[in-house]
């Protein structure tokens, strides 16, 4: 079968777009393989705007993943903007992949990556432009399967209608999985047509096929129970976890855009998971157990990433970097490595505490140091005890304070608003942390040059975590606080010159709310808002709080339910949650009792330091903590010294001798 | 005080390199930014030795010049880059294009003479092809001739800061108009003047004065840039540098 390329009817309406770069793929590292040469065929989506999907780690992964399998290929595709979509209906151009602007619609799979859940209406659009069925009971088998994948699939029930199949957890196994089952299923000459093949797809571990699952509700509008409509599938669906990171050094040549990207840098993850039990944190509780990838994994990722890109900066990525066994060694020894060739590195996420300014400084030794982040999440101390994010004020400030005296000029800190037993009082404590930050800074720097940043933004509750059963605090709460916090701030002119706030108003968090933790239910409120014209709904000018709202009401009011019910409800203990059917290894009762824990706010430890506490994860799932340290240690890089060596031939009467060149 | 970076400064640049390149095919889109970046990332990749300023964010010694807009091809791009070490301009022309993605292609690399002038002021015309897929070309004939019999042109051009006025009849050289299958070809030579006129406006101002509507959107590409003649030619700006670099042939490098 040959599959045209869509470029030729494409280019002429590219000269009348924004950032028509963004379409034209060809990006350095992008692979290409001819359409004939293998059985499988994989669309990657990430349903957002490419210079937001294009650096998305996990898309990278997969892609790579599956273009090194000889029977398979795979090709990306993004959001695409209103203004190519008008003009793509237009001119009857469906949505197309980068690589050769092949038909989505040509493809075998086309995988979606959920980060958010904001991403829904995104998903809707692809699939009308690609010409594909919106519902997946629409669909024949000459169109592709739909899978989900990504932190939003582990409650993958408000776009049940919308997908074909759900995978949970960690993807870079269950793909080559996926392929065997169509790979076989397209050999065989397609028996049982979709119905089959879906059927054999359901039955890989890890992956969920909604319309095999009915649901039922109960009069007061609560789940009754899902039940299986075959018997050959699973009741219950468990994620996948990849064991061995070092077995996995994915992405190892990360794609570089033309096009300006929101990370202008390469990342390695330096572990998978973690166990700090930060209550709120749904990537903390679905991603068990830690798995660390070794210091020479990582030394060798950074190395090959570094040549295959060109970037300038490498990103230490994971949860909460900080806490890998070797983090100390690593970043004395990538210093090093890498010193005098201007090459950055940082760590994107850290925690309140000393240890990690000591390693900011490492990494920075011969760079700017301009700011530097910190995320102690709530306000008071009392407020982190209930998150379990705990650290003392005293700490923080001398912490931030350290980081001043270091010469670190502007400090971030990230906080919640709207957290479950929160009040005024403890989001007002923000205002006199970065007051006494403001002040014991100058007085630590000798500078008034200091800036504090708070950041803040409404929490929403999400599954999985102890949190999922909160009340979820309503828009004009989050948006009274955020007045009081921001009214305080600016009360004393003095250092409010030297503090900033930066914050979302509550309204984006009620809507990402009814998506995390809605039902099937709430699809017709996504379709709904989508025939209305909504996408990019992660983006505050296209998103529409009023349509939103709008859709909820007419659309939930046949089921008895509403907005508020999904959002502000607090659900009781044996209620059935959208979600109960899907194991992400977490123990039900272990979550109740934490978040009973949280409302007495009593503090969990984590299990990479003291005993186990049975959250569950490692019975259910077979799997165990994998950390260091290993004990080995980076060897220098033949380039290291004061710059690149250069390909080139140098002259020999160079002016200024090369320092690298030995021979 | 600020804090300074900690060791020696930056190598000074002890050479200059002058590069040609192009923008084809679908890289037309990629707009001067883009262009830039991708040209920061292969010198990386290729290992030229670059000189960096100095401070706390040390940037490589690029200098970009006359960039082809978003949507127009270009044969004739340039860029000024400076080493910290000496290098071959041919080894540094091929390791740079092997870098760089297909679509931009390093064609030419002049070390840069002494004494010969800044390139930038070299730079003062651009040859343009522009393709009009279903144009008559006797209508682009006709249009042509009246632009040119204009005495003035104004198009409005958006800028940075707001819109602004520019007459394209006073930086249009000269126009002619070719003829392909299916097709009418407009060539150009227009002057580098502040805001620059470019393909588009040209069009403008044909449609304003003739009514000259392409029903597709035209394909623009800028086949030569450099220095204007009394007569209207467009010539090589890299010439002097190649001119004094035979010249030195045989003789030490000047340090």
């Amino acid at each position: 079968m040959t599959v045209e390329s869509l470029y030729p009817r494409l280019e002429p309406l590219l000269a009348q777009v924004q950032k028509p770069i963004q379409y034209v793929g060809g990006e350095l590292n992008a692979q290409t393989k001819p359409w004939d040469d293998v059985a499988v065929h994989w669309a990657l989506m990430y349903p957002d705007a490419y210079e937001v999907g294009l650096p998305n780690q996990g898309l990278m992964i997969l892609y790579e993943v599956l273009n090194e399998r000889p029977d398979a290929l795979a090709e990306r595709t993004y959001a695409v903007w209103p203004d190519l979509a008008a003009l793509m209906r237009e001119h009857g151009v469906g949505q197309f992949t980068l690589e050769n602007h092949r038909p989505v619609r040509d493809f075998d799979v086309l995988g979606v990556s959920f980060a958010t859940e904001l991403g829904y209406t995104n998903l809707l659009e692809a699939l009308d432009l690609a010409g594909v069925p919106l519902h997946a009971v629409d669909r024949d088998e000459t169109h592709p399967v739909v899978v989900a994948g990504g932190h939003a699939a582990f409650n993958p029930e408000p776009v049940a209608d919308f997908v074909d199949c759900a995978v949970l957890g960690d993807g870079e196994q269950v793909v080559g999985d996926i392929t065997d089952v169509v790979a076989a299923w397209k050999d065989a000459g397609r028996p049982g047509g979709r119905t089959e093949l879906l059927a054999r797809l359901a039955r890989v571990e890890g992956v969920y096929v909604p319309q095999f699952y009915a649901v039922s509700y109960l009069p007061d509008g609560t789940i009754e129970a899902f039940t299986r409509t075959r018997d050959d599938v699973p009741a219950q669906v468990a994620k996948r976890t990849v064991m061995d990171l070092d077995e996995w050094p994915y992405p190892k040549q990360p794609l570089v855009p033309l096009a300006e990207s929101v990370h202008e840098r390469m990342s390695v993850e330096i572990f998978r998971g973690c166990t700090r039990g930060c209550r709120f944190c749904q990537a903390g509780m679905i991603t068990r157990p830690v798995r660390e990838r070794t210091i020479t994994g990582i030394g060798s990722m950074v190395d090959q990433g570094l040549k295959a890109t060109g970037y300038q900066e490498v990103g230490l990525l994971s949860l909460s970097s900080a806490d890998h066994s070797e983090i100390g060694q690593l970043a004395k020894e990538l210093a090093d490595r890498y010193e005098g060739t201007n090459t950055g590195l940082s760590l994107p996420s850290t925690r309140v505490d000393a240890f990690n300014v000591t390693l900011a400084n490492e990494l920075s030794r011969n760079g700017r140091r301009s700011g530097l982040t910190f995320a102690p999440e709530g306000g008071s101390e009392r407020i982190r005890r209930v998150i379990n994010k705990t650290v003392s004020k005293d700490d923080l400030v001398r912490t931030v304070t350290t980081a001043y005296a270091n010469g670190w000029r502007q400090v971030k800190l990230y906080f919640m608003c709207g957290l479950p037993t929160e009040t005024d009082e403890d989001v007002l404590e923000i205002a006199e942390l970065a007051t006494e930050v403001i002040r014991a800074g100058r007085e630590a720097s000798g500078s008034k040059d200091i800036r504090c940043t708070v950041s803040i933004g409404g929490f929403v509750p999400k599954p999985h975590t102890p949190f999922q059963w909160a009340s979820q605090a309503s828009a004009e709460t989050i948006d009274h606080r955020l007045r009081v916090l921001r009214e305080a701030i600016n009360a004393d002119r003095r250092l409010g010159r030297s503090i900033g706030i930066r914050y979302h108003d509550g309204k984006p968090g009620i809507i990402e709310g009814l998506l995390s933790r809605g039902d099937r239910r709430v699809g017709r409120v996504i379709e709904r808002v989508w025939r209305d014209g909504g996408h990019f709904d992660g983006w505050s000018e296209h998103f529409s709080y009023d349509r939103w709202v709008a859709a909820a009401a007419d659309e939930l009011a046949p089921f008895g339910v509403d907005l508020d019910w999904y959002t502000t409800r607090e659900r009781g203990q044996h209620e059935v949650l959208p979600w109960d059917h899907l194991e992400s290894g977490l123990d039900k009762e272990w979550l109740w009792d934490d978040w009973q824990d949280a409302i007495s706010e009593e503090e969990v430890a984590d299990c990479r330091w003291t005993p186990c506490y049975d959250c569950g994860v490692c019975p259910t799932m077979g799997t165990e903590i994998q950390i260091g340290p290993t004990g080995r240690s980076l060897i220098p890089l033949a380039v290291v010294g004061a710059g690149p060596r250069p390909q080139v031939d140098v002259d020999v009467d160079a002016a200024v001798p090369d320092p690298v060149h030995t021979h | 005080m600020a804090r300074q970076p900690d060791g020696p400064p930056p190598p000074p640049t002890v050479q200059k390199l002058r590069l040609r390149y192009t923008k084809r095919g679908p890289l037309r889109f990629a707009s001067h930014r883009d262009l830039a970046r991708a040209l920061e990332r292969a010198l990386r990749r290729a290992q030229v030795p670059m000189a960096f300023s100095a401070g706390f964010s040390p940037h490589p010694k690029i200098s970009y010049m006359g960039a082809a807009p978003t949507g127009a091809a270009s044969e004739a791009e340039y860029v000024e880059i400076g080493l910290a070490v000496r290098c071959d301009p041919e080894a540094v022309r091929v390791a740079l294009d092997a870098s760089l993605p297909p679509g931009i292609d390093v064609l030419e690399c002049v070390e840069a003479a002494e004494g010969t002038g800044g390139l930038a002021e070299r730079l003062d015309g651009t040859r343009w092809r522009v393709d009009l897929a279903d144009v008559d070309p006797a209508e682009l004939s006709a249009a042509v001739q009246a632009l040119l019999a204009a005495e003035i042109a104004m198009v409005a051009k958006r800028t940075k800061n707001g819109t602004k006025d520019v007459d394209v009849r006073a930086a249009l050289v000269s126009a002619s108009v070719g003829a392909e299958p299916g097709r009418a070809i407009l060539h150009v030579v227009v002057r580098q003047v502040t805001p620059t006129v470019r393909p588009d406006d040209v069009l403008a101002a044909l449609a304003a004065v003739a009514d000259l509507h392409p029903p597709v959107p035209p394909r623009a590409v800028r086949e030569a840039q450099g220095r204007l003649d009394g007569t209207g030619e467009v010539h090589d700006p890299l010439e002097p540098d190649r001119e004094a670099g035979s010249r030195c042939q045989g003789e030490p490098q000047p340090v």
